[in-house]
């Protein structure tokens, strides 16, 4: 069976601890693993993709069994495990399984964070990779190809990329929905602290325009400012910076409240009332709770954060299992081109659409010419039998002749393609 | 003629309906679905105002049926225009039923046509009439920005995220939705203003008489002029503007049936 050979032995995070991962170490370009890989009998296509959380390998052998402990060789040859450990910390999955499990790591449901975008964009750099070492062809020009789709019908159809899953990106996105683009917005670091880093990194990948930093030590403050292009000022300048800025993240060690309602209200007057995102990260709080009761505040502390994201996973695990029944459907159309690839159903394919045309024409012609005999309606009928064979025979000759230098699958999906028997799926 | 008001009235109806399971389910082929019915929907409006032209002789913007329709009119290709060029999230949903519910009050309003009144025949009627009403739409779309605003505002302050915040627009977007409504609702009351009173001036001779729809224009006029006023001034924007605009609506209808059915006067529709 074709199914049968196709092949992804691979490691991931949920197999390996990191400890076993990094000793993998697949660090530049595909192009030397590719060709290795090539180069092990019996191996007719591989791609190789290699993130910081898995290595897979993806091929098509005519002896998969054998090839499997070559590829498994291959990928464990650093580590210096044996290949009954490496077995123990390896997948290996074959045919359909193999097919499903490609469009789980393309559609992200795979992922450490389920829903991750960057899994989609790594698989098409090792698919390019491949192509470029031309070491794939029909089977998994496809199956890549259609692992592509199935990840976009999943990202389209469902809500799992669509709610931010961390403290930081949940910020991001209630910015967003307070103040649209973020262009034209600027941003104060109140403490300089990790959390406010990573939620400052996220903001400027946003677009956002401004980064001030006020902390404690003006020399910290500056550091960061500098590795955001901002500006740094001292914390006696907390307020006159809040009539300027929008978003205000704060997360210093003070054990007191730093900023009270009653600073704010009369600032709103002078901001012409433009809302004003406060973000608390700091425990314990630096923001004044209250703050929230004024017109067009929004205060948000880690708590509050936090609810978000939990709320946002639980989304996203109901969202997986609307991209699973995807998967599914997907997996099984997938099924149904690999068997059409083989040799008796094409020719069956090919035989069933010229016939088909064969009916309707003849139909046709002979529902005008109503004043025929019955002898001549048998002739026009013979007439149109013999055009079909005689077009088809030589086709079919070529499909059947197999010389040893032929590559039968490439000369299937060549024919397929010139009777368009695959049509109602998008072409590549 | 009824029937072709009728089916406006059911298309309108079924816009409505598949906006909400558009809503509901955020299926894009779903919203062009409803599009297509409102557009529809819209073209067969505008035929159903030329033949009532037609069939009257005049411009038919004299009885409460045809005020309101063209009212109901006024805010679908308002709405559609918006399409081509200032999208918001899920408009739709809102404006669809102010629309179906204009229609249905339109339908229940007497649709005979009556003869015009000397007073009203003049080239005026059709420039200060729509001008008007026009004018209506834009506040009617304010009105549903500003609702949507403070869906949106509730469920960010709450913290509590319940169908709309992931389905409306940003709070700015909404913000700037209300601005560019009632800025384009303004200039328009504001000519329907003028241009009613110089129709005054040839008809009655007088510019302005305080008759109780021009009392309350004028109400309604500054209103407007006072949000719009203050939003550049001190900052009225965002929430404040938000409730502005509702209330300011409340005013519009006043207006428009508040002022005919309860105080009259020369503006009290012919029907």
């Amino acid at each position: 069976m074709l199914a049968e050979s196709i092949v992804i032995i691979g490691v991931n995070h949920k197999t390996a601890p990191v400890a076993v991962r990094e000793k993998l170490a697949f660090s530049g370009d595909c192009a030397g693993p590719l060709l290795t890989l090539m180069n092990i009998e019996g191996c007719r296509e591989c791609c190789f993709l290699s993130t910081c959380n898995r290595v897979e390998v993806i091929f098509v052998a005519g002896d998969p069994a054998a090839a499997a402990v070559a590829v498994r060789g291959f990928l464990f040859a650093k580590s210096g495990l044996a290949d009954a450990e490496a077995q123990q910390y390896s997948y290996i999955y074959q045919g359909r399984n193999a097919v499903e499990h490609l469009y789980h790591v393309a559609a992200s449901l795979d992922s450490m964070v389920v829903g991750e975008p960057q899994i989609l964009g790594q698989l098409k750099q090792a698919y390019r990779e491949a192509t470029e070492q031309k070491t794939t062809g029909v089977i998994l020009n496809r199956l890549l190809h259609k692992s592509f789709s199935v990840a976009k019908r999943v990202r389209t159809e469902t809500n799992i990329g669509g709610s931010a899953v961390s403290i930081s990106y949940a910020a991001v996105q209630l910015a967003k929905k307070i103040f649209g683009s973020l262009r034209d917005k600027s941003v104060l670091l109140v403490g300089a602290g990790e959390m406010a880093e990573l939620a400052a990194e996220h903001l400027v990948k946003q677009g956002i325009g401004r980064v001030v930093v006020a902390n404690r030590t003006l020399e910290r403050a500056a550091k960061l400012a500098r590795q955001f292009n901002g500006t740094a000022v001292g914390l006696a300048e907390l307020t006159t910076q809040l009539a300027e800025v929008d978003i205000l993240i704060s997360s210093t060690g003070a054990t007191d409240l730093i900023l009270r309602k009653d600073e704010v209200k009369p600032l709103m007057r002078q901001r012409k009332n433009r809302p004003l995102f406060l973000i608390d990260i700091a425990v314990p709080r630096d923001l004044d709770p209250e703050l929230n009761d004024l017109d067009n505040v929004y205060l948000y502390d880690i708590d509050d954060l936090k609810n978000v994201v939990d709320v946002n996973k639980a989304e996203r695990e109901k969202e997986a299992l609307r991209a699973e029944g995807i998967v599914a459907e997907e997996v099984v159309k997938f099924g149904q081109w690999l068997e059409g690839m083989e040799l008796a159903p094409t020719i069956t394919a090919i035989r069933q659409k010229a016939n088909g045309i064969r009916e309707a024409e003849v139909a046709k012609t002979l529902s005008v010419l109503k004043s025929l005999s019955e002898n001549e309606r048998r002739s026009v009928e013979m007439l149109a039998n013999a055009i079909v064979n005689k077009l088809l025979h030589e086709p079919m000759v070529f499909l059947k002749n197999t010389t040893p230098h032929d590559n039968p699958q490439l000369k299937l999906a060549f024919v397929r393609q010139l009777f368009g028997l695959d049509k109602e799926s998008p072409e590549q | 003629m009824t029937l072709l008001f009728q089916l406006t009235l059911y298309l309108y109806l079924l816009a409505t309906a598949v906006y909400v399971v558009h809503f509901l389910s955020q299926h894009k082929q779903v919203r062009a679905a409803a599009r297509g019915i409102l557009l529809t929907g819209g073209i067969l409006h505008t035929v159903y105002f030329v033949a009532r032209y037609v069939a009257a002789g005049h411009t038919p913007l004299t009885s409460n049926h045809e005020a309101v329709s063209f009212f109901a009119w006024s805010m679908t290709w308002a709405f559609l225009s918006f399409w081509w060029r200032y999208r918001v999230k899920n408009f739709g949903v809102f404006v669809s039923p102010l629309i179906s519910l204009l229609m249905l009050i339109a339908a229940f309003s007497s649709q005979e046509m009556a003869p015009l009144p000397p007073a009203l025949r003049s080239n005026w009627l059709p420039v200060h009439a729509s001008l008007a009403i026009m004018a209506n739409g834009f506040m009617a779309m304010a009105f549903c920005g500003g609702v949507m605003y403070l869906l949106q505002e509730r469920e960010i302050k709450k913290k509590k995220f319940g169908i709309f915040y992931s389905r409306l627009p940003s709070l700015e977007a909404l913000d700037n939705l209300n601005q560019h409504c009632l800025a384009l609702g303004f200039l328009l009351l504001t000519l329907g203003i003028i241009t009613g009173s110089v129709w005054a001036k040839q008809a009655w001779g007088a510019y302005w008489q305080w008759d109780p729809k021009e009392t309350w224009s004028l109400i309604t006029w500054l209103i407007y002029a006072a949000i719009l006023h203050q939003r550049l001034t001190v900052g009225w924007r965002r929430r404040r503007a938000a409730i502005m605009a509702i209330a300011g609506f409340g005013a519009v209808l006043f207006t428009l049936w508040g002022v005919t059915y309860l105080l009259g006067g020369v503006h009290s529709y012919v029907g």
